[in-house]
């Protein structure tokens, strides 16, 4: 998602596709009728290939390295880890059978499953996993997620089938972090440097599948792997295009080129459903994210200190508006900093409505009245008038503009500048020079979100870039990391959400729907999709043989 | 003419040296690193690791000091290795002591540019030639004002606007053309026939484009030069003389009127190597453009300073070659050279 001057180019890039597109309908371009892809139930059967796009290389597939989505979008089909989330997000075993936590919550120790092998056929045992903390923790490597595992004390392989780790002190978190680090093969990579290692693009794993050829700006190529330690998948090869540009991707999918791509809203409730001929190859597919788009105030800043403001700003903000506009409807309302439907969102919790009247007379409360007949509200003269910040990034820009108009209703001047992300991040969130953002999180699925929240993480560079301050929140952080028991725990963050939704010191404006597209030859997907979303199976998908692409399952 | 020579070549390198400690300060002008990409926004990514890699990168020094490490580098031709796509080398393939090779971005990038800029080139000169003769010969005839009228045309048509347009119409609706990528994912296992009809058929879209917009300037230029040319005494002369139409036009009046056209190819070097950023991103080509805009994007100092500084180098050499062409193409410039 990254967003930059290209940016007028794109969108009038998508404006001109979309116009014609919507324009003209029916294209000459014939398939076999709905009814036969859609009524026949193939048989499952293995085999096949399917091909998928994305906008962006991954610089190399050791993720905890490479640090960007591209990278774990392959890298997860070749690497496990310890611990994997099933399709309702529950933590279940992936090298590992079963965990035990000590009494005392800070030793963790780990049963790997027996006879596991890497795919060049060396067998796979806790030594590796050892090497991988080893490896993540080392002075000289620069992972960025290697604070987590920093925190262990003591790791030790008391035989090849257990490793175990203990803490200082319990830390909750750890689990999800076991679940994120993909094991590495100590043989492999024993000595050498992670960050100029050639293994990094041409690595032996041991998930379903391994790396056959990585053309450098043009695609990666996976095939099955024999020795995969969980069994194996149904879809042969598994081939990545790298397509930069959204609309290409679009035709390629058109054209049957590729079988799945990402979709915006325009393209999943307005330009496919106008095509019958692409609603007759294409199954569209909708599941939440984990990420949402906020406003957030610097609390440093007057007035945003004011509760009375905060508040008065959220009451006077349509939400429903922006999902409506903006997301054309596919996405919904938050009132939690997590996932709706998982056990960590509190389901009592209901967003602020909105209400411009008691905006206003929360404003007015708080001091600030229109005394010049401007439209503007002024406190001791002085006229309540702020920029809004965000990067550029089509979604959070509108938002602002619907934001602005919302304020200016109660009276409030907003202004609102994009920026490239590079200079946004430099210049306003490290500095701390800015009144308003706008701005998304996408959060890991474990809920401790200290780094966001807590007061103590408001250096330049952290993430607490609002300054936010309230000691309240802070020991709900703080018991929320000690807290092994998923029940006890699950509590804990219901209450961190309530508080952070009364004292609002940012505005929930929306959390989009994750929207795909996929041809309708690949068989087996989970519909609707499950908390984990619709990839969490894509090993049983399948191609029947008749739907399958010719030249591609010769090769 | 050889004193002259060496005298230019020797003036290009404190012009190069005084253009990469311009291009790295105005690269630092801008704000942010490596470490300030989007991907690095992620509460799971820690400050000490990101201050991990600034050092690492030597980010944390003043940007003097690290112009002075850069220059040291560039003294052995050492481009350096990249920040953001795992330390692959600039500019040329190295091996590890295990013998893996990593090619170089700059490497894999510029033959793929080079070779659709050069075929652009091509098509556009072998278009915009004849057609600039005919719009001259035939001056506000119906030739000419169609000619105008179709470069106009071309020239404002946006190129990524009938690029998305071409490839939807060859591409989706007919099938004729692949719609993006440089090769067919079965390229591998086609004989050497069909690996050629492959790469052509893919490159013909992102190639045929952008001549058709580049089309005008040339056309132009080639137009009003035989204007010029022709209105010459040297011309009515020829006529005079009797000499046959042809001879003159394209013996006496085409070498000259072709002289103004070194000097665009010759600027045009850089170009050939810089590529477009748009296209491209909407062809997939992994090509130059796309390079530089993502190194600039991620703030990939090694990357973006490689690229400048051989596409300066490239544009010295390329206005060094022009004038060397002009001399040998006008006497008069020999004469003019030959003097200093």
């Amino acid at each position: 998602m990254t967003n930059h001057p290209l940016h007028f180019i794109k969108n009038a890039i998508i404006v001109v596709v979309c116009m014609w597109l919507l324009a003209c309908g029916e294209s000459p371009n014939s398939h076999q009728s709905a009814a036969s892809i859609d009524n026949i139930n193939y048989p499952i059967e293995s085999g096949g290939a399917l091909i998928n796009a994305m906008t962006g290389e991954p610089s190399g597939l050791i993720s905890m390295i490479a640090g960007e989505s591209a990278s774990s979008a392959i890298s997860s089909n070749i690497f496990n880890s310890l611990l994997k989330y099933d399709k309702n997000l529950e933590l279940e075993g992936d090298l590992v059978t079963n965990w035990q936590i000590s009494a005392d919550q800070k030793t963790i120790i780990f049963k790997l499953k027996p006879n596991l092998k890497w795919a060049d056929n060396q067998p796979l045992t806790s030594a590796d996993v050892l090497f991988t903390w080893q490896a993540v923790t080392d002075e000289k490597t620069a992972s960025p997620y290697a604070s987590d595992f920093q925190l262990v004390k003591k790791a030790e392989t008391p035989d090849p089938l257990t490793f175990s780790v203990t803490y200082n002190q319990a830390y909750a978190p750890a689990l999800d972090s076991w679940a994120s680090l993909q094991i590495l093969p100590k043989h492999l990579l024993q000595g050498k440097n992670l960050h100029t290692t050639a293994f990094v693009r041409n690595p032996v794993g041991s998930h379903y599948y391994k790396l056959d050829s990585w053309a450098h700006g043009e695609n990666l190529k996976l095939s099955r792997n024999a020795n995969s330690v969980l069994g194996q998948a149904k879809i042969d090869k598994l081939i990545t295009r790298i397509i930069p540009d959204n609309s290409a991707q679009f035709l390629e999918l058109m054209a049957d080129n590729i079988d799945l791509m990402g979709l915006d809203p325009i393209k999943y409730s307005r330009i496919i459903p106008a095509h019958p001929e692409l609603q007759q190859k294409l199954a569209l597919y909708k599941e939440l994210g984990n990420s949402y788009t906020y406003m957030g105030f610097n609390l440093k800043h007057k007035p945003f200190d004011d509760i009375r403001v905060r508040h008065a700003i959220n009451y006077a903000i349509d939400k429903q508006e922006i999902i409506d506009g903006v997301y054309l409807g596919l996405g919904i309302n938050i009132a939690s900093p997590y996932k709706p439907g998982t056990r960590w969102s509190n389901p009592e919790l209901t967003p602020y409505p909105y209400n411009p009247a008691k905006a206003k007379a929360l404003l007015k409360q708080a001091g600030f009245v229109d005394t010049d007949g401007d439209g503007i509200v002024e406190q001791d003269g002085k006229p309540f008038a702020f920029e809004i910040v965000t990067n550029q990034n089509k979604e959070r820009e509108k938002s602002a503009v619907l934001i602005q108009r919302r304020l200016k209703d109660v009276g409030i001047d907003v202004k609102i500048r994009a920026i490239e992300w590079a200079s946004f991040i430099s210049r306003f969130i490290k500095t701390g020079d800015f009144d308003v953002v706008v701005l998304g999180w996408g959060l890991g699925l474990d809920p401790d979100q200290y780094n966001i929240w807590h007061s103590s993480q408001q250096a330049p560079g952290q993430f607490n870039f609002i300054g936010y301050n309230n000691p309240t929140i802070d020991k709900l952080l703080e018991q929320g990391r000690l807290e092994l028991n998923p029940d006890k725990r699950m509590k804990i963050y219901h209450e961190f959400a309530r508080v952070l939704l009364e004292d609002s010191p940012i505005v929930y404006l929306s959390a989009g729907y994750g929207l795909t597209a996929i041809n309708k030859r690949v068989k087996g997907i989970d519909d609707p999709a499950p908390p984990a979303g619709i990839g969490h199976n894509s090993h049983d998908w399948y191609i029947p043989t008749p739907l399958r692409r010719n030249e591609i399952s010769a090769n | 003419m050889l004193k002259y020579l060496i005298k230019r070549v020797l003036w290009m390198i404190p012009m190069l040296i005084g253009i990469s400690l311009i291009s790295f300060f105005i690269m630092h002008l801008a704000p942010g690193d490596i470490t300030s990409n989007e991907a690095a926004f992620n509460p799971k990514a820690s400050e000490e690791s990101r201050q991990k890699l600034r050092e690492m990168y030597n980010l944390d020094k003043p940007v003097i000091v690290q112009y002075g490490l850069w220059l040291k580098r560039m003294v052995t031709l050492d481009f350096g290795k990249s920040f953001a796509s795992h330390q692959k080398p600039v500019f040329w393939q190295t091996a590890d002591n295990d013998g893996n090779v990593t090619k170089g971005l700059i490497q894999e990038a510029l033959p793929i540019t080079l070779m659709i800029n050069l075929l652009g080139l091509a098509i556009t000169l072998i278009l915009a030639i004849p057609l600039g003769i005919i719009a001259a010969r035939k001056y506000l005839g119906w030739q000419d004002r169609s000619i105008t009228l179709f470069n106009f045309i071309g020239f404002s048509i946006p190129g990524f606007w009938l690029s998305l347009l071409l490839m939807y119409w060859l591409g989706v609706v007919n099938n004729w053309f692949p719609i993006s990528g440089l090769h067919s994912l079965n390229y591998e296992s086609l004989d050497s026939w069909g690996k050629l009809k492959d790469s052509l058929s893919h490159l013909f879209l992102p190639v045929v484009i952008p001549s058709i917009t580049g089309l005008a300037g040339i056309t132009l230029f080639v137009k009003n030069g035989m204007l010029d040319v022709l209105q010459q005494d040297y011309i009515t002369t020829a006529r005079a003389k009797g000499l046959n139409k042809h001879k003159v036009v394209y013996t006496h009046a085409l070498r000259n009127a072709l002289l103004p056209l070194i000097t665009i190819i010759g600027l045009s070097i850089p170009g050939l190597i810089g590529g477009s950023v748009i296209a491209e991103t909407i062809f997939a080509i992994p090509g130059m453009g796309k390079l530089f805009y993502d190194a600039v994007l991620m703030r990939d100092f090694p990357v973006v300073m490689g690229i400048l500084t051989i596409g300066s180098a490239l544009t010295l050499v390329g206005n060094l070659l022009a004038d060397v062409a002009y001399a040998w193409a006008d006497p008069r410039v020999r004469r003019g050279v030959a003097r200093d």
